[in-house]
């Protein structure tokens, strides 16, 4: 009966085993997979990089950032359209912190946890994924058309922070979600009230989080370029712009006209290339703004 | 022994609470002396917490809560809906069981209760600083590094800086719920001997798990048992000749 029971017991540890094993090559083989998946990209990646920077190669030069458009590929230079890019920014950062927070301290803090309040979380979490074009539709009925705001900076700032504000609001929330509620708790033990305790304790607390969710916001917003097309930016503007008012061109924008006409002229897709790395840099800037502030202030309670 | 007539600042009156359908205070009278410590002891989850939130109305940021009976400070009924819940917060500090400073400097941690009451001078503020971290026995041991955040102090430290941050707002009554609970054993005792000054001039009502605690500083202690005071008196009475069965149980258990 023992060499019986031995024998059974061998048998079962041959099974197990085996399918350890099995299970070790699969380990293996799913890990090669993803390897290669991420290999992959990067590899994609940097071929792209590396034809951009190639073909801006002699043409990225000073007199490139600080040259005014021009029809002729030599003389072109994009400080009107590096200017039309920040200008969108001077509308889009105000307009999306003051909205967006508000927006988020409302939900997380004011409003009562019941349906209507879900349905609303639900409705900003999915209009993040609504195509930007249709963002672009909207800035054009109501900002260009009813208001009269045309192809402005404005117009084209106002639907940029339409459209990125979902994403402030999402992780605004967030941010403040994170606020432990024993901060608010020693606030109210205070005295103190509750618009005192939101404003005094759980923005300052929750600002890292708020400001890096709003750069990367703001990341996304300049380097989109459907909304911008559909509000009907003129596709070549001489003139740099002087106001909020007066038409422009933004960086994406620009990119997209110029690879469009390499038909007719293609040193274009040398003057795209070069506006890319600037637009490129300027993203690389602001997600390493947002990595310094998440690293600097990094919670500590 | 003829005893002197007690003044007892906070009165409650067949207070009653619910969560919900769950009932965590039962026809609770207790009467409790000014500038005494009373200790509230009991198994957890018996009602203790919940008891000292309802002296300061911290319930009332919890959904579905409900009260009943009364709760009398200085003869005054705080669930009275005129009463302004902030202000009467201001007249009880409550120390909580984990340390919980602002994520700001030990100067702004203190300074931040005197600020939203209106204190703005920079002189009177620097005062109200000194006095409340000389009152909470934290003053040398910071003195020199007030701009540093709260949270490169040790937990002893902050809980004490808590416990200045509460002064700061001149409170009459002082609430601790199990505030030395998360302290090494130094550091409780540093707390306890501040309880036993601090009393000369506050009302503290403190629960505590730690019944050679309530032993050494209170001066009366409240049993609760599922939600109901069981026994209360005075501490030596009670840990020495308790009334009921189930104190004498409880207390026997624990120190067995
Ligand atoms: N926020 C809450 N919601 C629902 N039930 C609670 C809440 N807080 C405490 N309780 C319940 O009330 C009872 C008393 O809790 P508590 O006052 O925290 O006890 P203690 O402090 O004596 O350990 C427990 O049964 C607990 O589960
Ligand atoms: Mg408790």
């Amino acid at each position: 009966m023992d060499m019986s029971h031995t024998a059974l017991n061998m048998a079962a540890n041959d099974a197990l085993k085996r399918r350890l094993k099995r299970r070790k090559r699969l380990d293996l083989v799913m890990r090669a997979l993803s390897f290669a998946a991420a290999v992959f990209s990067l590899v994609i990646l940097a071929i792209v990089l590396y034809r951009v920077v190639v073909q801006s190669i002699g043409w990225l030069n000073v007199a490139f950032l600080t040259g005014k458009l021009s029809m002729f590929p030599e003389k072109a230079g994009i400080s009107g359209v590096i200017l039309g890019s920040l200008l969108l920014m001077v509308i889009v950062i105000p307009v999306t912190l003051i909205l967006g927070v508000a927006t988020a301290v409302y939900l997380e803090e004011y409003s009562r946890r019941n349906a209507l309040r879900s349905v609303v979380q639900t409705a900003i979490a999915n209009l993040a994924g609504v195509p930007s074009v249709i963002f672009g539709l909207l800035g054009l009925t109501v900002f260009s058309r009813f208001f009269g705001l045309g192809s402005s900076i404005l117009a084209g700032g106002l639907t940029l922070s339409l459209l990125v504000l979902p994403l402030v609001v999402v992780s605004s929330s967030e941010a403040i979600k994170a606020v432990p509620q024993f901060l608010r708790d020693a606030s109210y033990a205070l005295g103190a009230t509750k618009w005192t305790t939101t404003w005094r304790v759980v923005l300052p607390t929750a600002m890292p989080g708020i400001l890096t969710g709003n750069i990367l916001a703001l990341s996304r917003a300049i380097g989109e370029t459907a909304p911008l097309v559909v509000l009907g930016i003129p596709a070549l503007i001489l003139r740099s712009p002087k106001s909020l008012l007066d038409d422009f061109t933004a960086l994406p924008v620009q990119i997209y006209y110029w690879t469009l006409d390499t038909v007719l002229t293609p040193e274009y897709a040398h003057l795209a290339a070069a506006t890319i790395i600037v637009l490129l840099v300027m993203m690389f800037v602001l997600n390493g703004a947002a990595i310094v502030i998440r690293r600097k202030f990094a919670r500590r309670y | 022994m003829a005893e002197k007539e007690q003044n007892n600042q906070i009165i409650t009156e067949n207070l009653s609470l619910h969560y919900g359908t769950l009932q965590a205070l039962k026809q609770v009278n207790l009467a409790i002396p000014a500038r005494q410590i009373t200790a509230l002891i009991g198994p957890s989850g018996c009602g203790k917490s919940t008891f000292l939130k309802t002296l300061n109305r911290m319930n009332d940021l919890i959904e579905g809560v409900r009260v009943s009976g009364k709760v009398l400070i200085d003869g005054e009924d705080i669930y009275d809906p005129a009463v302004d819940v902030p202000l009467l917060r201001k007249k009880i500090g409550m120390v909580f069981q984990k340390p919980n400073p602002f994520p700001m400097s030990i100067y702004d941690n203190i300074a931040y209760g005197p600020r939203i009451h209106g204190t703005r001078g920079r002189r009177e503020l620097d005062e109200i600083v000194i006095r409340s971290l000389k009152d909470a026995a934290l003053w040398p041991e910071v003195k020199d590094r007030l701009k540093d955040n709260a949270f490169d102090l040790s937990g002893g430290q902050q809980q004490r800086l808590c416990i200045a941050r509460a002064l700061a707002v001149e409170p009459e009554i002082l609430l601790l719920d199990e505030s030395t609970s998360a302290l090494d054993p130094a550091s409780t005792l540093k707390i306890e001997d501040l309880m036993t000054q601090l009393k000369e001039r506050y009302t503290i009502v403190m629960v505590t798990h730690n019944m050679q605690q309530a032993a050494r500083i209170s001066d009366w202690t409240a049993f609760f048992m599922l939600g109901e005071v069981i026994e209360y008196n005075r501490t030596g009475q009670l840990f020495n000749q308790p009334r009921e069965q189930q104190t004498e149980a409880y207390l026997t258990g624990r120190f067995g």
